[in-house]
């Protein structure tokens, strides 16, 4: 169905190819999933299948890629727009129009199809997605799955014969990702679709795909699941755990890896987790007590009680729109709680003037880049100094050492999504903040990436920091977090260690605990540890 | 009255017409109303909606254009005018630089004139933010006829941008304090400069892509000696038309010839319409419906227009529309009837649909269907 050959692509500024003589055919109604590290030009390859690239990059564009025997050589995007149904990262920024039944009939009306087939159409795409409740609400209401679902539907109007998805599910909480990987699942199966998709949460999607491609310097290997992750150095915990525990043939479900565990179970049955120690007796960094919040009538925080001490890792999870950024935002003082008192290090952070806030408590928002104002990554750390009130050089410093590659000249928002979250948590974090608050640091980060992130966040626990971040990545809780909050609906529904509270919950629950429930086993590192100890 | 949206092309119809009307006056009192008029109907019927929350940029973009009118005028200002209010340091430039001047004598005429200039401007602005708020822009995008949706595209995405920008602007004011920078204050304003605009057009960007990748801009393909042909006929039409409205709102020309010339560049332009759009392959889903509200709104927009024509064309009413500067200007009592016209939309459309996010269910839903 989609076919490459020998193509290779430069941007014109860059140097070095993206991608480097690319051999490869994806056979229809194939689900293939694309992996590689953040700035291996994933992207890139998606937007090489319905000829963003080079049309709308520019560059330098050899070989050919085609379509169901169209070109893209030949053939602008908006010439493939019945074919390729792009759905790219950001859904929000390409909606189009403002309700979400426009917005399912937008593709079409390009097309010129006949309304009564177009009102035929809508109506099909939105039962198969299970958007039909939706259908009159503007696109802007909607929570993030709903508008990923409805990015996706936009596209499917079209009848295209394939879809390429840019990370459909980052940005989405466990739940919803479900919901938009089985939409994709049953596309394939009823429709016979071609699904194209790159994701750096592997652990959501691995069990749904057809073949791998394994993106690496510019080439590609492709490969069923269980060839590719024999050696693939990214691999969700699941594949770990089998490497780690010889299962042969490595198993690509949780439910293949269940079959497999009992000889492991028994193992481990004499021992216990290793659990991280959190410092006892620090001093209390953060108390919230009885704190209501609302946006007009819409009540968003119903009473909160929560109390961190020095030190502490605290993991916030829940659904989308369940309160945690705006539990956040009170923290630092952006948004007024309408009751109840708010003590961040012994003051009302509402109380501070800007200068002092950063004293007291540093804020990583969702988009880091929303942070940056200079041109220069040289430029931002020294302006963060000053802000910071810290000797010249401490950022600059600081950024060395978390992301040793950057550049002094580089604009920051050209640095990778890692690169521009390291930035940006060096920015916050020069000024020495008590508590440090995030807000879904992981996304879009690729599983190295995350693993330095983790290494800096434990590091600055260590040092006394307080770290407390909203996330829905539901493995770096486990690999970090000493505590867990669970939000629902602007309350707290469950607050506690780590071991406890995730394998408590099967929506939060982390591969490693998935495979070996009931026992509480959450990382794969805890069981390297043991069978380290059983060989000794 | 159910909810639903009006038609968008009412509400810039409207809202045209009014700023039309604007254009014929310097009356600080008939200005007033044309915004109070602008105003009374944003808050009866500004949509719960990201573009409903850019009419407060307009009214602070009106008053920036007062501000930086008048301080123009005491800078720059030719001397005329007897009352004098204070004296600058001035210098005179010679006689072949034709009277330029900076500083001097600032006359209360000087400053009066220039006020009342900034509010015509002002008023135009902030009738036009209404329609921008009012309007879903890309609801009125499937209104544009088929040939000039590559315009209309251009134009949809230009007024998005600014509910956007105040968006961007209090979020990254936001990120400052997170910084431990004031955000406050002309410093804090300058500086979002940057930020804002590298996010606005990162976005613009996207949408770009998206809307090609779903096939925005397909046609079937035409002969060179076609497009020329078309080229020369949009351009055409479109100077002819502009040379007639200019010199229809315009004092110099006589009406008959400007009314011929308006009349050709629109038969033109319906030929060029005719022509482009038959190379188009487009479809539109679910066309907006145009009833007795729409043109209940669109009347009182002509209507309020037509008023202050004939007031520009009867000879008595001259110094009403452009009133001296050393008199109190009159408040006739057409300007009072035209501003009860200008906001019968308050009541005469039916409110746009309101959501509430909690319950997940759209209120009045039925009345979109």
């Amino acid at each position: 169905m989609i076919s490459f050959q020998h193509v290779t692509f430069r941007y014109a500024e860059e140097s070095q190819p993206v991608l480097r003589d690319l051999n490869l055919e994806i056979p229809a109604g194939e689900l293939a999933l694309l992996l590689g590290a953040t700035g291996s030009g994933k992207t890139t390859f998606l937007r090489a299948i319905n000829g963003l690239v080079p049309h709308f990059t520019g560059g330098h564009f050899t070989g050919s890629v085609s379509v169901n025997g169209r070109s893209t050589q030949v053939n602008q995007p908006r010439e493939l727009a019945d074919l390729v149904g792009f759905v790219a990262q950001d859904p929000v920024s390409g909606f189009v129009t403002d309700l979400v039944e426009d917005e399912l009939a937008y593709s079409m009306e390009c097309l010129g199809i006949n309304p009564p087939v177009m009102r035929r159409r809508v109506e099909e795409i939105l039962d198969l997605l299970g958007l039909t409740e939706l259908r009159n609400r503007p696109l802007h209401t909607l929570s993030g799955g709903q508008q990923q679902r409805v990015a996706i539907g936009s596209v499917l109007t079209a009848q295209p014969k394939v879809l390429v998805l840019d990370e459909p599910t980052s940005a989405l909480d466990p739940g919803a990702a479900e919901e938009v990987l089985a939409a994709l699942h049953r596309l394939v199966h009823d429709l016979g679709i071609t699904v194209v998709l790159a994701e750096h949460r592997l652990e959501r999607v691995m069990q749904y795909c057809d073949s791998i491609l394994l993106l690496e310097n510019g080439s590609i290997r492709s490969g069923t699941p269980s060839e590719l992750m024999q050696t693939s150095s990214i691999a969700p915990p699941v594949i770990h755990l089998g490497r780690l525990a010889g299962w042969d043939p490595l198993p690509i479900s949780i439910r293949d890896a269940r079959r497999a565990a009992p000889p492991l179970r028994a193992l481990l049955a004499n021992h216990s987790p290793r659990v991280q120690a959190v410092p006892i007796q620090s001093p209390r960094i953060v108390e919230i007590k009885e704190v209501h919040c609302s946006y007009g009538k819409r009540t968003v925080l119903r009473g909160v009680d929560l109390v961190l001490d020095a030190g502490e890792i605290t993991a916030l999870m829940g659904r989308n729109g369940a309160g945690k950024s705006t539990l956040l935002r009170t923290l630092v003082g952006l948004k007024n709680q309408s009751k109840g008192t708010i003590q961040v290090n012994g003051v009302d952070p509402h109380t501070l003037a800007a200068k002092d806030l950063l004293r007291h408590v540093g804020f990583v928002p969702q988009e880091p880049h929303d942070l940056f104002e200079s041109l220069t990554v040289a430029a931002e750390c020294k302006s963060s100094d000053t802000d910071a009130g810290c000797p010249p050089g401490t950022t600059r410093a600081l950024l060395a050492l978390m992301a040793p590659d950057v550049q002094d000249g580089t604009h920051p928002r050209d640095l990778s999504e890692g690169q521009q979250m390291l930035l940006a948590l060096c920015l916050i974090v020069a000024a020495k903040p008590p508590l440090l608050l995030l807000d879904e640091p992981t996304r879009g980060l690729d599983y190295p990436t995350k693993k330095k992130l983790g290494e800096v966040l434990r590091g600055l626990a260590t040092a006394g920091h307080t770290v407390l971040m909203a996330t829905h990545d539901v493995e770096l809780v486990a690999e970090l977090a000493t505590r867990v909050v669970i939000m629902g609906d602007g309350e707290i529904v469950a607050n506690g260690p780590t071991q406890s509270v995730i394998t408590d919950s099967p929506m939060f629950a982390p591969q490693v605990s998935k495979v070996l429930a009931p026992d509480r086993w959450i990382t794969v590192e805890q069981i390297a540890y043991v069978l380290n100890q059983e060989l000794a | 009255m159910s909810s639903r949206w009006l038609h968008p092309g009412a509400w810039w119809l409207w809202s045209l017409c009014l700023a039309a009307a604007a254009s014929q006056t310097t009356n600080p009192l008939l200005l007033g109303l044309l915004i109070s008029a602008a105003v009374i109907v944003v808050a009866a019927r500004k949509p719960d909606a990201p573009w409903g929350k850019s009419f407060e940029f307009f009214l602070f973009l009106g008053a920036m254009i007062i501000t930086i009118r008048v301080l123009f005028q005491i800078v720059f200002g030719a001397g005329f005018g007897t009352t004098v209010l204070f004296e600058l340091p001035g210098v005179s430039f010679p006689d072949w630089m034709s009277g330029l001047r900076l500083g001097g004598s600032v006359t209360l005429e000087a400053i009066l004139g220039a006020f009342y200039d900034g509010l015509r401007l002002a008023t135009i602005a902030i009738v036009i933010g209404a329609a921008n708020s009012l309007a879903s822009p890309t609801r009125l995008l499937k209104a544009v006829p088929t040939a000039l949706y590559e315009l209309g595209v251009s134009i949809v995405v230009a007024l998005t941008f600014i509910p956007q920008l105040t968006t961007d602007a209090g979020r990254i004011r936001e990120m400052r304090r997170l910084r431990g920078r004031n955000s406050k204050g002309l410093k804090g304003f300058v500086s979002l400069g940057l930020p804002v605009l590298a996010g606005a057009l990162d976005r613009s960007i996207i949408l770009a892509e998206s809307m090609d990748s779903r096939g925005y801009g397909r046609h079937q393909k035409e002969t060179t000696l076609g497009r020329r042909v078309s080229i020369s006929l949009v351009l055409t039409s479109l100077s002819l038309a502009l040379i007639g409205v200019y010199s229809l709102l315009t004092a110099g020309t006589s009406a008959s010839v400007a009314i011929l010339i308006v009349s050709i560049g629109l038969i033109l332009g319906g030929v060029t319409l005719w022509r482009a759009g038959r190379t188009r392959v487009r479809t539109v889903y679910r066309p907006d419906t145009w009833a007795l509200p729409e043109w209940l709104v669109s009347i009182a927009g002509v209507a309020v227009l037509g008023v202050f024509l004939v007031a520009r064309i009867s000879p008595d009413q001259a110094l009403i529309l452009r009133p001296e500067l050393n008199t109190w200007p009159s408040l006739p009592l057409w300007g009072l009837l035209a501003f009860g016209i200008a906001c019968t939309p308050a009541i005469t459309t039916p409110p746009p649909p309101a959501f509430d996010i909690d319950t997940n269910e759209p209120v009045g839903a039925e009345a979109l269907t």
